[in-house]
């Protein structure tokens, strides 16, 4: 029977190659990578391969490394939680809207996803600056009586990256709201509930999975963009990622940004699948 | 009984609140667009009138456009290079249940969590130990990695759907593996394929976070260059040429809206 | 004359047995249906014979050659599935030609083969179309062209009728009789569906829980059941229980002499409801009510209270006075009608 044996090898034969390739060229270097942040490194011997873990406890020691993942981790809550507010009700309303409109609501509202994001970025630049156009209307319309900078403030890239993000909270309840039987909502509104209590009775419970799932992707996506704060943030408001950068690109560090690359990495990986675990036990019987 | 009207309808609150959405959605993007019209040497809005000036200075910069053509390169070859990667993992994936199956799916989708910046630290460092650093070959490879999850997601979504008995029909007939794969299963994912080689494209074509590290000036992209010279200064021109981004990709969504669907291709996916 | 032989074919999914230890020996010509309720490993057993699911272990041969060494490609059987599986991206003459041109044909026999075939299923002037703008009905012949016009030795084919509705499965159940006859393709039919096998086959293979019950001809099977799941599988049946002592029979207030060989103990007594007669009193018949009384034109259908709860009865309508709802009857049954089995108490 070598047919046979034959048979069980093809699933193998058809995925060898893409395995090589990830284990060649993403788990390779990432190795290579945790293993770099125990080296050394000094200004002018550059990188020593000796095991220290010098890196890791200047990070942890360091005032500097923790206000940088404070105002990571903040940002990114935060990021989160608007995403959530306005993306929320956005696609419950998109999904109530009369389909002669919808399609052209979402491409608006999704095609944004597909536009470089230092396009996107670069956009808000030019509107919050100090000098910027959402200063320049505020203060014609006498609400604002002097320009206030956004530009390199935590609240500018916390703007920014709400705009960059809240499509994919939209997307994740969008999928749950789709699965949602909408005869459940009308029987609701037959027996004589409310609008309100109808939305806070009957569909919130049945897409908080949605807007769970959508909170951990926002939130994943928020602690590791880069070009948003890099830009919005400038060089002094830096973020792990835009430290990481710093740490390689300018100082020649590499021992240490490494340190600081893996630290994002694992802590965001905790983070996910963490919330995940405890997503699918709370929600379990939704899912099913 | 009068509730029985509005069920379903948006209220006047509702509609307010779509179109603050929308507006909030479109406003950077369109301010962008408006300033590349300026007829000023500095950043303004166009108010005495449309000067295309900004677009013809964008001539006077090669290295922009060297670092579009590169882009364009980039992003076609390593968007066809996952696509022959993701395609057999796609079918193995979706018509067997095999050991370690799994954990090839999360493998391959695992570039869709591990922050962009980490995977340009892990590539830098690999590319300099083997001394590989400022090649765009290695720039492909990076860029592979990267889109090869939107490239599968899509093929298998399209393999998955597909009934297998076509596939036994066609074996049955005659046609050995290879040809049923030719002639029968290729022509019935390819709108799965086509799909996914062209989100892959933009992604490669988009993707900044990994690449700033692995760029050289040599072997450099668009939007690494434009991230790279916004750090510095912001001028009309930046705006000019992100314009020209953004009119590419308003076409290239367009097709995929008509052809896939802009709320199936992104369920589940993840960049910025 | 042996032409297709399973030999204790067997598949087993991890620890479930779909299809144990299966016997077959089907003849060039014949047409054979397997039979059985959903799930009880008949698509299993075409899929092994086709090449798409390997057999946990036995042996299939066509013409004393050993199938089962052969890939799906090389075995040259016609296929037809419940789907249709039609290539939706070809027209229906690609799809009928696509088995030609896999086997080297040039492009001028190729186009009097697919013509001769789709004449045969009565698509003559379907060529051109795409499927998806096909009927139901349609995309099944086009199906069954296409898995003939290769002229495969055996045809197979797995709930081929059971997409369609009612009056169009019937229409088609004699056309496939027809062209089955016509081109004289040996033909294995996969169906859950008692009269269609009927209908069509000259053996029934009758399947449960992945073993064959009784393999007879449709009318051997349904007038002399091996059991009583083919009894109650083959149309309807009325089961009695009832005891077994000294050989005799004791069932519903009646007593009659068992069956050689039938050992004391619970049984089972199944009789067809239109092999049971009303006559006058006897220790040997069942005593019952008439509960209902229906007239279907050429017959009369009786439900009748027992001992042993409600028994269906069928009589021709021969002009003849019949019982009231209400009346006192006596059943009354020949024993070669009886089928008697063991039962698990
Ligand atoms: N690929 C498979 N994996 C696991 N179990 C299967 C598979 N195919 C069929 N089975 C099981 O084998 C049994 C027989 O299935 P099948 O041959 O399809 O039955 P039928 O065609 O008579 O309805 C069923 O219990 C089914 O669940
Ligand atoms: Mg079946």
């Amino acid at each position: 029977m070598k047919r046979r044996r034959a048979a069980t090898l093809v699933p193998y034969f058809l995925s060898a190659p893409a395995l090589l390739l990830f284990l060649a060229v993403m788990i390779v270097p990432l190795i290579m990578t945790a293993l770099l942040s125990f080296y050394d490194w000094g200004q002018y011997k550059g990188i020593v391969p000796e095991f220290t873990l010098k890196n890791w406890r200047e990070m942890i020691a360091d005032d500097y490394f923790l206000e940088v993942y404070v105002r990571t981790l903040r940002i990114s809550l935060l990021v989160t939680l608007f995403s959530a507010l306005i993306g929320v009700p956005e696609a419950y309303i998109l999904n109530r809207m009369s389909p002669r409109w919808r399609p052209l609501c979402l491409l608006i509202v999704l095609g944004p996803l597909l536009i470089s994001v230092v396009a996107r970025t670069l956009g808000w630049a030019l509107l919050l600056g100090s000098t910027g156009f959402l200063n320049q209307a505020l203060v014609s319309l006498g609400l604002l009586s002097e320009p206030v900078g956004f530009m390199f403030t935590e609240t500018g890239v916390v703007i920014a990256l709400t705009h960059v993000l809240a499509p994919f909270m939209l997307l994740a309840v969008w999928a749950a709201l789709q699965r949602l039987d909408g005869k459940v909502e009308q029987a609701a509104f037959s027996l004589g509930a409310s609008q309100f209590s109808v939305i806070r009775k009957v569909v919130l419970p049945q897409i908080i999975p949605g807007i769970l799932s959508g909170s951990v992707i926002v939130f994943a996506l928020a602690a590791s963009a880069f070009a948003t704060p890099a830009i919005i943030g400038g060089r002094r408001l830096k973020v792990a990622s835009t430290l990481a950068y710093d740490e390689f690109l300018n100082t020649l560090n590499w021992p240490l940004g490494a340190a600081v690359a893996v630290l994002l990495l694992v802590a965001l990986v905790a983070i996910i699948v963490g919330c995940n675990r405890l997503i699918e036990r709370r929600f379990a019987q939704v899912f099913e | 009984m009068s509730k029985r009207g509005e069920l379903g309808r948006n209220g006047p609150l509702a509609l307010a609140f779509n179109g603050l959405f929308l507006a909030f959605m479109l406003a950077p993007i369109l301010v962008v667009c408006v300033v590349a019209f300026t007829p000023e040497g500095y950043l303004s809005l166009p108010r005495r009138g449309l000067s295309l000036r900004w677009f013809r200075a964008i001539l006077d910069y090669p290295e922009f456009i060297t670092a579009f053509r590169d882009s364009v390169w980039l992003g076609a070859l390593s968007s066809t290079i996952a696509i022959g990667f993701a395609v057999p993992a796609a079918l193995a994936i979706a018509r067997y249940r095999f050991a370690g199956r799994e954990t090839l799916l999360s493998l391959m989708m695992s570039p869709l969590m591990i922050p962009h910046v980490v995977l340009g630290i892990a590539f830098l460092r690999f590319f300099t130990q083997i001394g590989l650093t400022g090649n765009f070959f290695g720039l492909v490879i990076g860029h592979v990695i990267i889109v090869t999850p939107f490239a599968l997601r899509l093929v298998l979504a399209a393999s998955t759907g597909m009934d297998q008995r076509i596939e036994h029909a066609a074996a049955s007939l005659g046609a050995e593996p290879f040809t049923v794969f030719r002639r029968v299963t290729l022509p019935l994912i390819l709108p799965g394929v086509v799909s996914g080689w062209v989100l892959a494209f933009i992604t490669s074509f988009d993707e900044v976070s990994m690449t700033v590290f692995i760029a050289s000036p040599a072997t450099n992209t668009l939007p690494v260059r434009l991230f790279l010279y916004i750090q510095d200064n912001i001028d009309p021109l930046v705006c000019s040429i992100s314009t020209v981004l953004i009119v590419l990709m308003a076409v290239l969504m367009v097709v995929l809206d008509r052809v896939y669907g802009l709320d199936r291709l992104f369920v589940g996916t993840g960049k910025g | 004359m042996a032409h297709l032989v399973l030999d204790k074919l067997s598949k087993a999914f991890g620890n479930q047995q779909a299809v144990s230890e299966l016997d077959l020996t089907v003849a060039k010509g014949e047409f054979v249906s397997l039979l059985g309720p959903s799930g009880c490993g008949k698509t299993t057993t075409l899929q092994m014979i086709a090449g798409f699911v390997e057999p946990t272990s036995g042996a299939v041969t066509l013409d004393g050659a050993d199938l089962l060494a052969k890939p799906p490609s090389k075995r040259g059987l016609g296929i037809v599935f419940q789907s249709y599986a039609l290539f939706p991206h070809m027209t229906v003459a690609e799809n009928v030609g696509f088995g030609l041109e896999m086997r080297g044909l040039g492009r001028a026999e190729r186009d009097s083969r697919i013509t001769e075939a789709l004449t045969l299923v009565g698509l003559a002037s379907f060529g051109e179309r795409y499927p998806r703008r096909m009927s139901g009905g349609q995309q099944q012949r086009v199906a069954l062209a296409r898995a003939l016009v290769i002229r495969p030795p055996v045809l197979l084919l797995d709930e081929p009728l059971s997409n369609l509705d009612a009056k169009l499965r019937e229409g088609m159940q004699a056309e496939l009789r027809a062209i089955q006859r016509t081109t004289g393709t040996t033909t294995i039919l996969v169906t859950h569906d008692q009269s269609e096998a009927m209908a069509l086959s000259d053996r029934i293979v009758v399947m449960n829980q992945g073993r064959i019950e009784q393999i007879a001809a449709p009318e051997q099977a349904y007038a002399s059941p091996a059991s009583a799941f083919v009894a109650g599988f083959l149309g309807k049946t009325n089961r009695l229980d009832g005891e077994c002592t000294d050989q005799r029979i004791s069932v519903a207030g009646a007593a009659f002499a068992a069956p050689a060989g039938t050992a004391s103990g619970p049984v089972t007594v199944s009789v067809r409801p239109e092999r049971i007669a009303f006559g006058p009193a006897s220790p040997a018949a069942i005593p019952g009510r008439v509960a209902t009384r229906v007239f279907q034109g050429a017959h009369w259908l009786f439900e009748i209270e027992t001992a042993q709860g409600a028994v269906s009865v069928i009589r021709q309508n021969t002009g003849e006075g019949v019982p009231g709802e209400g009346d006192n009857v006596h059943l009354h049954a020949a024993s070669q009608d009886l089928l008697v089995t063991e039962r698990r108490p």
